[in-house]
C-alpha cells in the first residue's frame, strides 16, 4: 500500500510535471491505452525515459497496475537505484545475460503479473539501440502471449526521447516526444505471424509521428 | 477598475465571452438540427477555445507578473514544438539548451522595464552568443544549417512574441483601457481577422493568393480579412489604445496584413517538413505555432507602429 503511494506521488509531483511540460507530449489515440490487464504494452525503445512517459500517461488510479519490464543492469545498478526501481516504479527486472533459468523466471513473474491482470510495459526490441531507430523486434512477448486468449498486446511508437535524452547524457533538453498508441493485437498463430503484424503496426504508427528525428543519425548511432 | 481591470478592457473581455457563448450554443444547435452530420471537430475547437480564452483571462485577473511568466511560458512552448519539428543534429542540444536560456532572460529585461535591452538582446546578443557556443561544441558539418535555425527560431518564438508583454507593459495615456487594452485588440483584431480571411474566402473566393504555399487563401479572403478589420480597428482602436480613429486604421490594415503572412510563413515551415499540424498541444487546434502562427507577425510590427507613434513613456 506505502509503495502504490509513493508510485502515485511520483508520478503526480515529479513524472509528470517533467514529461508534460518540461518535454510534451504530441499523443495519438491515448483512449486506447488499456488500464486493466492482462495486457502488454509493446514500445519501441529510445531512451531509459520510455519507461517514465508511459507512466505518466497512466491515470493515477490505474498506475499500480502498469509494471515496466526492465533491464536489471541498468535499473538495479545500485542500491539507491535499485530500491527506487523495485519500490516505486515496481519493475519486473530483466537481466539482459540471459542463460535458460533465469530466462524461467523472468517468465514465471510476467505470468504471474498478467494473472493479477496487471500491464506489462515491455520493449521488445531489447536494448536501446540506435536513437528513433526501430530494432530488430524479439519474440518473447509471443511467447508470453500463447498460451493466453484475453491478453491482447498494445503497440506503441514513440519519437523524440533520443534526442530529449540520448545515451550517454545526463542533460534533459525539452522536445516534444511523439506517442502514438494503437489498437490492441491478438490471435497470433505462429511466431512470424506476430513479428510480421508488430513491425506493420509499427510502421503504421511511426506515420503518425510529427517530430523530426536527428539529421545525423549516420555519425551518432 | 473592474475587477482590477481597466473598465475598457473588462468591456472587451465581456464581449469576448458573449461571442464563445453564443458560438457554443449556435454549435450545440448545429448539431442537434443536423444529426446525420459529424460535428465533432468543430465541437472540439469550441472547447478548446473556451479553455484557451478561460486561461488567459484568468491570467490577466493576476498581479502583473503572472502575465509576464504566462507568455515567457507561451514562447517555451512554441520554441519547444519549433526544435521537436525541425530535423537537427544530435550535437546541437547544447545549443539548444542556451537557447531555451534566452527565454527568462528576455522577459526580465520586460520585467524591469529596460526597453533598449528589451529589443537588442536577441538580435545582438543571442544571436553572437549561439554561434559562439557552438564552435566550442565544434563539430562543423552542418554549422550554418543549425546555427540559421536555432536563431530562428528563437527570433520567431521569443522575441516576436515577448512583443505581447511589451505591448501588455508598454505604458499609455489611455488609462480607461491600460495595456491590456491594447494587448487585447491585438489579440482579438488577429484573431478575428483568420476568421474573417476563412469566411469570406470559402463565401466568395475563387483566385487563389499563393495556391504553392496554401491553397485555401483566396484573394477574395485576404481583401475581405483587411477591409473589415480596418474598419474594425478603426472603430475599436480610440476605445482600446491612445490610437486615433485614422491610426487605428492603420493599425487595423497591419495587423490583418502580418497576420495573413504569419499564417502562411508557419504553413510554408509545415509544407517544407510534410506534416500537418506543428503539435497536438490543443485539441481541435494542432500544436500553439499553429495557433500563434499569425500572432507571432502581428505582434512585433503592432507594437512598433504604437512605439514609433507614441514611444516608450519610461527608459528608452
Amino acid at each position: 500500500m506505502l509503495d502504490r503511494l509513493l508510485k502515485v506521488g511520483f508520478v503526480l509531483l515529479i513524472l509528470r510535471p517533467l514529461v508534460f511540460i518540461w518535454l510534451g507530449l504530441n499523443t495519438v489515440n491515448r483512449q486506447s491505452l488499456p488500464t486493466r490487464g492482462p495486457a502488454i504494452i509493446a514500445a519501441n525503445h529510445n531512451s531509459h525515459l520510455d519507461v517514465m512517459v508511459l507512466l505518466a500517461l497512466f491515470p493515477l488510479r490505474d498506475l499500480h497496475r502498469g509494471r515496466p519490464v526492465a533491464a536489471a543492469d541498468y535499473f538495479l545498478s545500485n542500491r539507491y537505484i535499485a530500491w527506487f526501481s523495485t519500490h516505486v516504479l515496481n519493475i519486473i527486472p530483466l537481466d539482459r545475460n540471459v542463460d535458460r533459468h533465469n530466462s524461467a523466471e523472468l517468465l514465471t513473474q510476467c505470468h504471474k503479473a498478467l494473472d493479477e491482470d496487471e500491464i506489462l510495459i515491455i520493449f521488445p526490441e531489447g536494448s536501446r539501440g540506435r536513437p528513433e531507430v526501430m530494432g530488430r523486434i524479439k519474440k518473447g512477448v509471443y511467447r508470453l502471449v500463447q498460451e493466453r486468449s484475453n491478453c491482447p498486446v498494445y503497440p506503441v511508437v514513440m519519437r523524440g526521447l533520443g534526442r530529449a535524452l540520448p545515451r550517454g547524457t545526463a542533460r534533459l533538453v525539452p522536445f516534444n516526444v511523439d506517442v502514438v498508441i494503437g489498437e490492441g493485437l491478438s490471435g497470433f498463430e505462429d511466431p512470424e505471424a506476430y513479428l510480421q503484424r508488430m513491425r506493420a503496426a509499427y510502421a503504421a504508427l511511426t506515420k503518425l509521428c510529427i517530430t523530426s528525428s536527428c539529421v545525423d543519425r549516420e555519425r551518432n548511432g | 477598475m473592474i475587477l482590477g481591470l481597466p473598465p475598457h478592457a473588462a468591456a472587451l473581455m465581456g464581449t469576448v465571452i458573449s461571442t464563445l457563448i453564443v458560438a457554443s450554443i449556435s454549435c450545440r444547435a448545429l448539431a442537434l438540427k443536423r444529426p446525420d452530420r459529424d460535428y465533432t471537430e468543430l465541437k472540439l475547437r469550441t472547447l478548446s477555445w473556451w479553455w484557451m480564452i478561460g486561461l488567459f483571462f484568468l491570467v490577466l485577473l493576476l498581479p502583473e507578473p503572472f502575465t509576464l511568466v504566462f507568455i515567457a511560458f507561451l514562447s517555451f512552448m512554441a520554441l519547444k514544438e519549433f526544435f521537436s519539428i525541425v530535423p537537427m543534429r544530435l550535437v546541437d542540444r547544447r545549443a539548444i539548451f542556451w537557447a531555451y536560456l534566452a527565454i527568462p532572460v528576455q522577459y526580465f529585461w520586460l520585467g524591469m522595464d529596460w526597453y533598449g535591452m528589451f529589443i537588442i538582446f536577441i538580435p545582438v546578443y543571442v544571436f553572437l552568443f549561439i554561434p559562439m557556443v557552438m564552435i566550442i561544441i565544434g563539430d562543423t558539418r552542418g554549422f550554418i544549417y543549425s546555427a540559421g535555425i536555432i536563431h530562428w527560431g528563437v527570433m520567431l518564438t521569443v522575441f516576436c512574441v515577448s512583443h505581447l508583454a511589451a505591448l501588455y507593459l508598454m505604458p499609455t495615456t489611455n488609462t480607461q483601457a491600460g495595456g491590456v487594452g491594447a494587448l487585447l485588440f491585438l489579440l482579438v483584431m488577429t484573431q478575428f481577422n483568420d476568421v474573417c480571411q476563412y469566411v469570406v474566402g470559402k463565401t466568395l473566393g475563387s483566385r487563389k493568393i499563393v495556391p504553392k504555399v496554401s491553397p485555401n487563401k483566396t484573394w477574395a479572403g485576404f481583401l475581405g480579412g483587411v477591409s473589415i478589420i480596418t474598419l474594425l480597428a478603426a472603430a475599436a482602436g480610440p476605445y482600446l489604445t491612445v490610437l486615433s480613429l485614422w491610426e487605428s486604421a492603420v493599425a487595423g490594415l497591419i495587423i490583418s496584413i502580418a497576420g495573413f503572412t504569419g499564417d502562411l510563413v508557419i504553413s510554408a515551415i509545415k509544407r517544407d517538413l510534410q506534416i500537418k499540424d506543428t503539435g497536438r498541444l490543443i485539441p481541435g487546434h494542432g500544436g500553439i505555432l499553429d495557433r500563434m502562427d499569425s500572432l507571432i507577425f502581428t505582434a512585433p510590427l503592432f507594437f512598433h507602429y504604437l512605439h514609433y507613434l507614441y514611444g516608450w513613456a519610461g527608459n528608452a
